[in-house]
């Protein structure tokens, strides 16, 4: 046997195994310690090695295909470790699609190991053969598809190289049957190095110091983060940076918990439900800076009327986004943590108090028209807003919120106090309803010592609802909140306002979520009255491992603030 | 802004499915390509697409960057005619019996800078390089003898740009841009 030098210091020989075991050995090799899977014909070899690597290696069985993806994505976001999904061929990995394709619009490090029909199969239309590698080409950040046993380690070192360097994203590897069967001599070497790919662009040192220029002289600067900066573990720098310079700063949707909502110089999240100041404020600064985020038409509104007066610093890995959506003045291409490390220096202490006043001032607005509306009601039923604001006061802004789509995720963004990093995971640049569930589940295998609360709708719930098999199963402790307004109520409150209160096919009748959690062995209560409600947090919160909390919330309330879909960020509605 | 034509360059490995994961991002935005055209490089491994479409310069700029984030693309490059030297070539297939009768076509061939490339079953194949607007002046002048089939490339351009592949390839190996490194200025 042949002995090669692997990883400096570690001598590996070659070993004579199946395709099946190389796969296996490969994710050992990346520190893969948790697969979620489901398993099918073309991909039964591996499923059979994995019998013998149970103590490696931690498959979850899922319930269906879409919720691997979604476990996988959920424990990403949340371990900042890549996740991992077996499916079989045709629908075990057409079902997989929604996630990946999610997975890639919010730039999350996936690895995805699909079966394929044996290769003298390929284009037969065999049974269950799908042209996986087309259909996910758009939607993946690399895909292959392996046909000789020999092409495995490759292509799993690349998939794994690709998925978590520069942006991360989902990578997909296609194996044929018969190269998962065939024996060859195994070597495992981590990649390193692509010439075609270059992750992380050198950062240079002009559009460094003309940013920093610009942050100096400025009057009314205004900071916006997104989730490069939890990506990149920048939550540090982006804190000494904003103290420093004294810059009033906001979130994104997927920047929310990069850093505290408790600070002074938060001021809120941006964007189409977000906070009344930073959408006003954004097209009243002198210089705006963009850190790690790509400009979505939810944050912007209309492009043509975005921060027009301001000069645009933006701040991003990935040189395809700059100039995207908006045109810059300044861009630094660059890893969040990588520029504001170099960037700190540069910059001047600074305090900007009588423009943070202008914030302030804003908060005050929302307050008054929007938030006391929703936080205290004269509604018989609770609203969302105040049941997710006292679940905040309860958790002290210190669990993991996962949200699926819609109304709810908007309030849990807008009402969560996020005061812990990495506590947001939510399906933002697609809007997934099924998201939630499964993310969930596996953002509490990904970090099992923190408090995952999955906030999910009624309609939401119903599209992933199986996953409660995979709790019941693996015993997974995720705290789950249904908000039932019996509507599919964001596209409702769309109807109410922008098509006559047409309702067309959004009224729900749901079944017995209580008993459908029952079934599955847990726990369940449903929760009508304001002044139940808090008992009914205590006793959901406390009770051993997972439980669930349904809250029964008004049927017809709307989000507010709202900037329309295509309008001016400063058009933006209170009520 | 104006559309107008542009040609794209791409260097890629020679990998398959390339070609897919190229053209879906033009059709993403729906830009159509005129033509495309995929070689062989001096460099070996190395391929090369050549696009032209018509649209923007902002959106093409935004593709092409798209295009370069494709993890088996080394470069992708937008030029404008004057940047670079581009050619296609048409071929162009008559009956003999007319060439033979009409003595004033192996004159017009030569004027235009054409030539026979084959006569064989009482045809004849008159080959034409040039550009676009070249090889359509020569099809108008054939038109009325009755052309039987007639096909054109797409085209090939090289930059104007002194930068050799080879030395642009070797960049990219010896780039420190695999890994993040944190520096201070």
């Amino acid at each position: 046997m042949e002995a090669l030098i692997e990883n400096p210091g570690k001598v590996v020989e070659a070993e004579r195994i199946s395709g099946s075991e190389a796969i296996l050995r490969c994710l050992i090799n990346e520190e893969v310690e948790t697969i979620f899977g489901y398993p099918g014909g073309a991909i039964m070899p591996v499923y059979d090695a994995l019998f013998d690597y149970e103590n490696q290696l931690r498959h979850i069985l899922v319930r269906h295909e879409q919720g691997a993806i979604h476990a996988a994505q959920g424990y990403a976001r949340n371990s900042g470790k890549v996740g991992v999904c077996f499916a079989t061929s045709g629908p075990g990995a057409t079902n997989l699609i929604t996630g990946i394709t999610d997975a890639q619009i919010d730039s999350t490090p996936i690895v995805c190991i699909t079966g394929q029909v044996a290769s003298h199969l390929l284009g037969s239309d065999a049974f269950q053969e799908t042209d996986i590698i087309g259909i996910s080409m758009p939607v993946t950040k690399w895909n292959f598809q392996v046909t000789k046993p020999e092409e495995i380690p490759e292509a799993l070192a690349k998939a794994f190289y690709i998925a978590q360097s520069g942006r991360p994203g989902p990578v997909l590897i296609d194996i044929t049957k018969d190269a998962q069967q065939q024996s060859f001599d195994f070597i495992y070497k981590r990649c390193e190095r692509i010439r075609s790919y270059q992750p992380y662009p050198e950062l240079r040192e002009e559009p460094l110091k003309a940013a920093a220029a610009l942050i100096n002289q400025a009057k009314k600067p205004y900071l916006l983060f997104g989730q490069g900066v939890t990506l990149s573990g920048a939550e540090d720098e982006l804190k000494r940076f904003v103290e420093k310079t004294g810059i009033p700063s906001a979130s994104t949707l997927l920047g929310l918990s990069a850093f505290s909502t408790k600070h002074p110089l938060y001021v809120g999240y941006t964007g189409m439900h977000g906070n009344y100041g930073p959408n006003v404020k954004t097209n009243e600064c002198d210089v705006f800076i963009a850190i790690g985020m790509r400009f979505d038409d939810r944050v912007t509104g209309d492009v043509t009327t975005y921060a027009k007066q301001a000069k645009v610093i933006h701040i991003e890995l990935d040189p395809a986004e700059i100039d995207k959506n908006i045109l810059t003045d300044v861009a630094i291409i660059g890893d969040a943590k990588q520029v504001l490390k170099a960037l700190l220096p540069l910059v001047n202490k600074n305090s900007h108090q009588q423009w943070l006043a202008e914030f302030r001032a804003c908060d005050k607005i929302e307050m008054d028209k929007a938030v006391q509306k929703s936080l205290e009601p004269k509604s018989k039923l609770m609203t969302m807003a105040e049941v997710v604001h006292k679940l905040s006061e309860k958790t002290k802004g210190k669990s993991v919120i996962v949200t699926d789509v819609g109304q709810h995720q908007m309030m849990a963004g807008r009402y969560y106090q996020f005061d812990e990093l990495k506590s947001h995971i939510t399906s933002g640049g697609l809007g997934t309803m099924g998201f939630c569930l499964p993310a969930a589940i596996g953002a509490k295998i990904g970090t099992p010592e923190r408090q995952v609360i999955a906030i999910i709708g009624d309609g939401g719930f119903q599209m992933t609802i199986q996953e409660l098999g995979v709790i019941m199963q693996y015993q997974i402790g995720v705290k789950i909140l249904i908000l039932n307004n019996s509507f599919l109520g964001m596209v409702r409150q769309w109807q109410q306002l922008f098509f006559d209160k047409r309702y067309a096919f959004t009224e729900m009748d749901n079944p017995d979520f209580i008993k459908i959690s029952e079934g599955y062995r847990i726990p369940a209560q449903r929760v009508q009255e304001r002044n139940h409600l808090d008992e009914a947090f205590n006793k959901w919160l406390n009770q051993e491992g997972s439980s669930l909390l349904e809250v029964v919330v008004e049927k017809e309330e709307n989000v507010f603030p709202m900037v329309p879909s295509g309008s001016c960020v400063s058009k933006i509605r209170l009520e | 802004m104006e559309k107008r034509e542009y040609t794209i360059s791409v260097l890629t490995e020679d990998k398959p499915g390339l070609l897919n994961k190229l053209t879906i991002i033009l059709s993403r935005r729906k830009i159509n390509i005129n033509s495309l055209n995929v070689s062989t490089t001096e460099v070996k491994g190395v391929s090369r697409f050549t696009i032209v479409a018509t649209a923007t310069k902002i959106d093409l700029e935004k593709v092409v960057k798209q295009i370069r984030k494709l993890v088996d693309v080394l470069g992708s490059f937008l030029y404008e005619e004057d940047q670079i030297y581009y050619q296609e070539i048409a071929l162009y297939k008559l009956s003999l019996e007319v060439f033979q009768q009409n003595g004033l076509l192996e004159k017009l061939i030569r004027q235009h800078g054409a030539k026979i490339i084959a006569i064989e079953d009482n045809q004849i194949v008159i080959e034409k390089t040039g550009t676009k607007q070249e090889t359509h002046e020569l099809y108008e002048v054939l038109e009325p003898y009755d052309i039987l089939e007639f096909a054109r490339s797409g085209r090939v351009a090289i930059s104007k740009s002194k930068r050799r592949t080879e030395a642009f390839i070797h960049e990219l190996e010896t780039s420190q841009s695999n890994t993040l490194s944190i520096k201070e200025f």
